[in-house]
């Protein structure tokens, strides 16, 4: 007797227990999803294997002693965030700090000419880096731009050894503040990734650039080296430009003219 | 023909345990270097954004040549019959994992990221010769270590010439794979060359085959066995072949480079002007690593001379690890070609200078361990498996 009595309330347990878990089954699958949903903005869609970022950049516009682009990189990036390590000597700290982005000036040895440009990550079509990285830390995004993966990156410092623009850094120190648009950390490596962060949220240029504009030089010019209609396409279909160390044949994204 | 016995190195006396606590000791002193390093950053190292490899890869690649180097004798006994190698194989192979583990540590502990092993053992870019070594490495040990047991145990002696010749054509790969790590950098003037591969191949022979007389001749020494004057000539002689082909190889490298335009600025930098550079290459790499030790190791004057074996044989080691050094630090000293036809006026990165480099004592202290681990592994490991012969004495007459 009791046990019929009872049987009501054996299904309410059971009806219980059944709810319960598709509760926690509902509670811990939606987050996901609902993430996921979330995540499929445009901002967050997979890079574009129909665009080439690339840029072009006129030596003869670019000044002698003019830093806009360094410093405007150093402050986009969190660069200029690291701190000298105590003890550190200039020569040494110069050599150890991350430089993303650096001036050069060169004479011809013929003809004496003098000419200024910034240095960076070429973002080549086949870059040595990517190809050596034993982790594939050192990746190409289908848009063209090569970065570092900083969560699979060993800090073997083999993709620098590779580089022929030596365009990468090892951060050699203790990193104590940085900005979430340029994510860093001790012992691993990094460089210029065309300011991945603004373009990935629709912006059409890199802090060099809109720096080097607005001290009125207008030195570079970045773009999308696939779409015709760019303007960095056009500028060089009508400019004689070309790559540094071209006999290597990487088909780097960054050209130089007067160079 | 007496039977040979193989036995632990047994031996209580102060000079093993005297000898294991001093190499202890160092790897102690190495390990407190490498967290020092690794807490603080690679700051406190003398390495840079410009030379980006320093002591510690000297070190770990000097090691790993040598390692493959080290099992050519057991190849020689198994793969190409040699009757007087064979009672030598065991230890050979034992030397060889001892001096891979080393090297690996130093190279391990040295990475920007050391606790991220995982991730380099879970993600592979096989287009990486780096990813490749992982692999090479890894089945050296085991390939190695199944050698060992076939040549130890009789109920495996039939997987013994199996493992023979799947070792010695493993270990070709291996030094292939270490020495194409710099034949693949396009970019760098010094790296750039084919030879790299076969020049680190004919460097481990030298350098492993060192290494292998002076660990046996210690090994005889710390538990008093006799060690025949007719092997050790052998060995002695072999090494000498070795010493002269790592020069002429080097003479192939340079006369190449020397040819070709692009490359005479940095053979100018290694050959004359690059200072302690050229230092180490003349007086390091090719006189005391190559010139005096092939004089004492073929004059009549010292043929007998066990001192004068020993002696060489450290000298060949001495050379090696500063042509090494030259290899790894002197090619990432010079600066690389960026913009030819062009002198470099400024640059905040040192672009078109000779880079500066000067190691920290904590660098020469993690690389030291490597060795010392390397010497460790085979003192232990000596002591615990029947690696080496009771008596090394010269077989009687019409055998050799």
């Amino acid at each position: 007797m009791a046990g019929k009595k009872e049987q009501p309330q054996d299904i309410k347990r059971r009806e219980f227990i059944g709810s319960t878990i598709l509760a926690a089954g509902v509670a811990t699958v939606a987050p996901g999803v609902l993430l996921t949903v979330a995540n499929a903005t445009s901002e967050d869609e997979g890079a574009n294997s129909e665009i080439r970022w690339g840029m072009l950049i006129d030596s003869n516009k670019c000044v002698d002693n003019c830093t806009a682009c360094v410093d405007a990189c150093e402050r986009e990036n969190g660069i200029d965030l690291l701190r000298r390590p105590q003890g550190q000597g200039d020569e040494m700290w110069n050599a150890q700090r991350p430089q993303w982005i650096r001036k050069v000036k060169l004479r011809d040895r013929q003809t004496g000419e003098v000419t200024n440009l910034p240095m960076m990550c070429q973002h080549c079509e086949f870059p040595p880096c990517v190809d050596v990285c034993p982790t594939g830390a050192s990746f190409k995004r289908a848009d063209g731009i090569v970065l570092v993966d900083r969560h699979t990156c060993i800090g073997c410092r083999y993709c620098m050894m590779a580089c022929p623009y030596k365009a990468r850094s090892f951060v050699h120190q203790n990193v104590e503040q940085q900005t979430i648009r340029a994510p860093r950390g001790k012992g691993c490596v990094e460089s210029c990734n065309l300011c991945i962060h603004r373009i990935d949220s629709g912006a059409t240029t890199t802090a060099c650039q809109d720096a080097c504009e607005k001290d009125g030089h207008k030195a570079i010019l970045f773009g999308d080296l696939k779409n015709p209609e760019s303007e960095l396409s056009k500028a060089l279909q009508q400019k004689s430009s070309r790559q540094v160390r071209a006999d290597l044949e990487l088909n780097t994204g960054v050209r130089y003219t007067s160079l | 023909m007496k039977k040979l016995h193989y036995s632990e190195l047994w031996c209580s006396s102060p000079r093993y345990w005297g000898g294991l606590a001093a190499l202890t000791f160092i790897i102690l002193l190495g390990m407190a270097a490498a967290f020092h390093m690794e807490h603080s950053g690679h700051w406190v190292t003398g390495m840079s954004n410009q030379v980006v490899w320093g002591l510690p890869h000297v070190f770990a690649i000097f090691l790993i040549v040598a390692a493959s180097g080290a099992l050519n004798v057991a190849s020689i006994g198994s793969v190409f019959g040699g009757p007087l190698y064979k009672p030598l194989g065991r230890f050979s192979g034992l030397l060889a994992i001892g001096l891979l583990a080393g090297g690996l540590v130093v190279l391990l502990l040295d990475l920007g990221r050391p606790e991220r092993l995982i991730v380099a053992i879970t993600h592979y870019n096989f287009k990486s010769i780096f990813a490749w070594n992982i692999i090479l490495y890894t089945g050296f040990f085991t390939i190695v270590g199944i050698y060992i047991w076939a040549m130890i145990d009789r109920k495996a002696q039939k997987f013994y010439q199996v493992t023979g010749f799947a070792a010695f054509f493993w270990r070709l790969a291996l030094t292939t794979g270490t020495g194409s790590i710099f034949g693949f950098l396009v970019a760098r003037e010094a790296y750039d060359a084919a030879i790299m591969a076969p020049m680190f191949i004919i460097m481990s022979f030298s350098y492993g085959l060192a290494f292998f007389i002076i660990t046996l001749m210690s090994a005889y020494w710390w538990a008093s066995r006799q060690l025949g004057s007719h092997r050790l000539e052998k060995l002695k002689n072999l090494l000498g072949v070795f010493v002269g082909a790592v020069l002429y190889f080097s003479l192939v490298y340079h006369l190449t480079n020397l040819y070709v335009t692009q490359h005479h600025g940095v053979e100018r930098f290694i050959l004359l002007d690059g200072g302690l550079y050229t230092v180490m290459f003349w007086l390091g790499q090719i006189t005391i690593g190559g010139i005096i030790p092939l004089f004492m190791l073929y004059s009549p004057a010292f043929s007998e001379n066990r001192f004068a074996i020993a002696i060489a044989s450290l000298m060949v080691l001495i050379g090696g690890f500063f042509q090494i050094y030259v290899i790894v630090i002197g090619g990432q000293a010079y600066p690389m070609n960026l913009f030819p036809g062009k002198e470099v006026l400024s640059s905040s990165f040192y672009d078109g200078v000779v880079a500066a480099y000067t190691p920290s004592l904590a660098e020469g202290m993690l690389g030291l361990a490597g060795v010392a681990i390397a010497m460790t592994l085979v003192a232990v490991g000596a002591r615990m498996l029947k690696v080496l012969p009771e008596s090394l004495e010269d077989p009687e007459e019409g055998i050799a």
